[in-house]
């Protein structure tokens, strides 16, 4: 029974953390940004799910999703671009924006954690087997998994897909080609904050929302895509239910070190892979 | 014992082969020009000896040493030295401060945390001395950005000659040069010493086919001919590279 | 050399001039804090590598000096001695794991390690006492004045910085700049790039762990905070804001930063968006430091004033300048 609940949590918190990294995955593989506000971002998704609750579960997700990706966009528009060719320029960047939200919505939403009720329809247990599980959690893993074949079908089978892998290849060569590279580009951002934002109010009712939120996951989005390769969809899969599985069992087991055993997995596929399980060469 | 021997060198990239089989032995003293059209996999093979990139099987002796499981610093030390097509120099140091890099890569005092590096006169004699050898000693002190292209690659060979190596891969010394600058540079390298190997990448066939004693040529990442001079640019091979082009 | 010995008289002298305590206790924090931006600047500046995650060898050496003084009751020396050498250990260990890699994967790394960190001086309560973090008892002997925490502070500092500028001059504080500038060309020349850089992270990781010392004995508290993304952040920032890789820029930058967030506090709460504002603005603005930044806009704003034609030309040089340094 431990182990089920506890291999369910994991997944259910895995899905969460894909949601998260596979934006950042993406955004980093295709115009090399290491977008440290996503933590924010996915805090922001969060909050904003918490105050449109009044409009139905639903509406509050799709409406933290669609504020976020609209300010994703807005900063690649505004900063990253402003700062193109400069990595370390546009990390910094981001990481003063990530202060900046995150300061903004203590003084939003205040330093209270928040709690977010899971829709009436999700609100009890389903039972397999003989085991009770949270409808809640199931529904998570179901999402990621719809999220991931969504994911998988835009970048390997359409057109916007084609072009971002083309891009991602080689980004000369993909303008060469007549390419709106710098239109994909805000695509890309939008597609990635949005993501993060989505994870942030799914994440709601699980986790509720609070300061430090973000500080929280980033480092856990950043080991996801250090383990799973930087810019691989599969990557962030596998990485984001490895993390989860650590994650969750090390605070079961081990609350005090939950946090350290999150060092292991690191040193093993940094040790063997320094570009991360499904990562190709790095640069 | 020869100076370089590269045994069924072979490199993939993500399934694609960039360098199959490749087989060849340089003597001591020879002078090796390795020749083939854009892309055969010139460069590469550059990286792959000097240890840049791990190859995907095979064997590279250095000296008769087994190199192939070696890093690129432990290579230059075992007497590899090399330039780059693409210029690869300290932008904010003088010429001068260029070649005291190089000279303190091969020398124990480079892990030392103390003493001036500015103020070793020793270490600056020799580095005027390296700069002779490519005609740069007036420049010593100038800072890179206010030297031309031409001195520029001067620069390039004076690094690789400061780690006083016993192999030297030459990877288009002569790239983008003036007619002027070409002359000036093909003189510098007929005057290197027989003690030195010299393994070049080059497309000026005029100044290349002098140079060269053999010819290596390389298409599609395979060792097509290898042979004397003579014998590379009569064979049928040869011509169709590079019609094929 | 000649600057930073008028640099220590200046600072030596102001005791004497700032007119009270309260000004005294932040020309301290600007050398506390000056002292781990020179960490940072260590390895950021010097040998190109940008680290997210020092505040976790500041915060180590903070806890291990604060729980061997006063937990253990160890002396200060042996618990000095003991903390330094444990967080140079840490560097050792992580070292190895984040410089598996670079760029700015080598920055998300240590910022995952220093997360890593501070979630366990958050987390692990019965060793750290958790949120409420750690006190030192009432300081005694030199320590008990402002005064005598200044000058021991500035001994530190300075002695630090003399350490960091006969480094960066010699042969292998020239080897961490050629590998900043050109790694490859570097291993070609026989240089082992690796173990520079891996040296540079190590030497950085002590200096961090002398601030977190300093830290410790100038505000007698540590709690998870110190460790925060936050601090190690504001490290990067005054390194930037002062010059990557400058001998001073580090000290300038804590100056800045210190002094802004005192004068702040008096006006908002709001520090964090103040702090990335100021993050943006450097970045955008005056990317290559302040300094050099300001003197830039003046002459593009001398050159408007005279030929509007030139501004361009200084555009030019000022991305120039920012190019060296990627």
């Amino acid at each position: 029974m431990f182990w089920i609940n506890g291999l369910l949590n994991s997944l259910a918190f895995g899905a969460i953390l894909f949601l998260l990294a596979v934006g950042f995955s993406l955004i980093f593989g295709l115009m090399r940004v290491a977008n440290l506000a996503h933590g924010a971002i996915f805090m922001l998704g969060g909050y904003i799910a918490t105050s449109m609750i009044g409009f139905g579960f639903l509406a509050a997700v799709l409406a933290a999703a669609l504020a976020c990706a609209a300010f994703g966009g807005l900063v690649e528009r505004s900063l990253i671009r402003r700062l193109a060719g400069r990595e370390l320029a546009q990390v910094l960047g981001t990481l003063g924006l990530a202060f900046i939200i995150a300061d903004q919505c203590l003084l939003v939403w205040s330093g209270d954690p928040i709690a977010q009720p899971a829709p009436a329809l999700l609100r009890g247990t389903v039972e397999v087997a003989g085991v009770v599980f949270p409808a809640y959690r199931l529904a998570l893993i179901a999402i990621a998994a719809i999220a991931l074949a969504a994911i998988w079908l835009l970048v390997e089978r359409t057109t916007l897909g084609a072009r971002i892998r083309a891009a991602v290849d080689d980004r000369e060569m993909a303008r060469a080609m007549g390419i709106p590279v710098s239109r994909l580009f805000t695509t890309v951002f939008c597609l990635g904050a949005g993501l993060a934002g989505m994870g942030g109010a799914l994440a709601a009712p699980v986790m509720s929302v609070y300061p430090g939120l973000d500080a929280e996951m980033l480092p856990l989005a950043l080991l996801v895509v250090i383990l799973g390769g930087i810019g691989s969809l599969s990557g962030a899969f596998v990485g984001s239910l490895l993390i989860g599985l650590i994650y969750t069992f090390g605070q079961m087991l081990l609350p005090d070190l939950a946090y350290v055993i999150l060092f292991l997995p690191m040193v093993v596929v940094l040790a063997a892979r320094p570009q991360g399980l499904f990562g190709r060469h790095m640069a | 014992m020869t100076a370089l021997q590269v045994n069924n060198l072979r490199k993939s990239f993500g399934g694609l082969d960039v360098i199959q089989d490749v087989s060849f032995t340089v003597e001591p003293g020879e002078r090796r020009l390795l020749l083939g059209p854009n892309g055969a996999g010139k460069t590469t093979l550059f990286n792959l000896i000097a240890g840049d990139l791990r190859a995907s099987g095979g064997r590279i002796l250095l000296q008769g040493r087994d190199v192939s499981a070696l890093s690129t610093s432990q290579r230059a030390a075992c007497g590899l030295g090399r330039t780059f097509q693409i210029l690869t120099l300290f932008g904010r140091e003088t010429v001068l401060g260029n070649v005291v890099m190089a000279l303190l890569g091969s020398s124990p005092k480079r892990w030392k945390p103390f003493g001036a590096v500015v103020h070793d006169t020793a270490l600056r004699r020799r580095a005027l001395s390296v700069l002779a050898r490519v005609k740069l000693e007036g420049l010593a002190d100038r800072p890179i950005q206010e030297t031309s292209y031409g001195e520029k690659r001067r620069l390039e060979i004076a690094m690789a000659l400061a780690q006083d190596p016993q192999v030297l891969l030459l990877d288009e010394p002569l790239a983008g040069l003036s007619k002027e600058e070409r002359g000036t540079v093909s003189a510098l390298l007929e005057d290197l010493p027989r003690s030195l190997t010299i393994v070049m990448i080059e497309h000026d066939m005029d100044v290349a086919l002098a140079f060269a004693e053999r010819i290596a040529l390389l298409n599609h990442g395979r060792l097509l001919v290898d042979g004397t001079r003579d014998e590379v640019i009569a064979d049928p091979r040869t011509r169709e590279a590079y019609l094929a082009q | 050399m000649k600057p930073l010995l008028v640099l220590v008289v200046a600072a030596a002298a102001m005791p004497l001039l700032l007119p009270g305590e309260f000004y005294l206790a932040i020309a301290t924090q600007v050398l506390v804090y000056g002292l781990f931006a020179v960490s940072v600047n260590l390895i950021a500046g010097y040998c190109g590598m940008v680290s997210l995650g020092h505040a976790a060898f500041l915060g180590i050496s903070g806890y291990a000096f604060a729980l061997l003084s006063v937990g253990a009751g160890w002396p200060i020396w042996a618990a000095t001695t003991a903390a330094l050498g444990l967080t140079s250990l840490t560097g050792a260990m992580f070292g190895l794991v984040a410089l598996r890699t670079s760029g700015l994967s080598f920055l998300m790394i240590t910022l995952a390690l220093g997360q890593i960190v501070w979630g366990i001086a958050f987390r692990y309560v019965d060793l750290t006492n958790g949120e409420n973090g750690i006190s030192l008892p009432r300081p005694d002997g030199v320590l008990l004045h402002g005064t005598g925490l200044y000058y021991l502070c500035l001994a530190v500092t300075a002695g630090c910085m003399l350490f960091v500028t006969v480094l960066t001059r010699s042969p292998l504080g020239a080897a961490m700049q050629g590998v900043r500038d050109q790694p490859r060309r570097m291993s070609t020349l026989g240089y082992d790039v690796w173990a520079i850089r891996y040296v540079s992270y190590v030497l950085s990781a002590l200096l961090a762990a002398a601030s977190g010392i300093l830290y410790m004995l100038t505000f007698r508290f540590i709690s998870p905070h110190a460790l925060s993304l936050t601090v190690s952040s504001e490290a990067v920032l005054m390194v930037i804001a002062g010059g990557l890789g400058t001998t001073f820029g580090p000290l300038l930058g804590a100056a800045l930063v210190v002094l802004l967030k005192n004068v702040a506090s008096a006006y908002t709460d709001r520090w964090p968006t103040l702090l990335g504002l100021i993050f943006l603005f450097i970045i955008v603005v005056v990317p290559e430091g302040l300094l050099p930044g300001a003197r830039r806009l003046l002459g593009a704003l001398k050159a408007r004033v005279v030929a509007p034609d030139n501004i361009g030309a200084n555009l030019t040089r000022a991305s120039r300048i920012e190019g060296a340094r990627q």
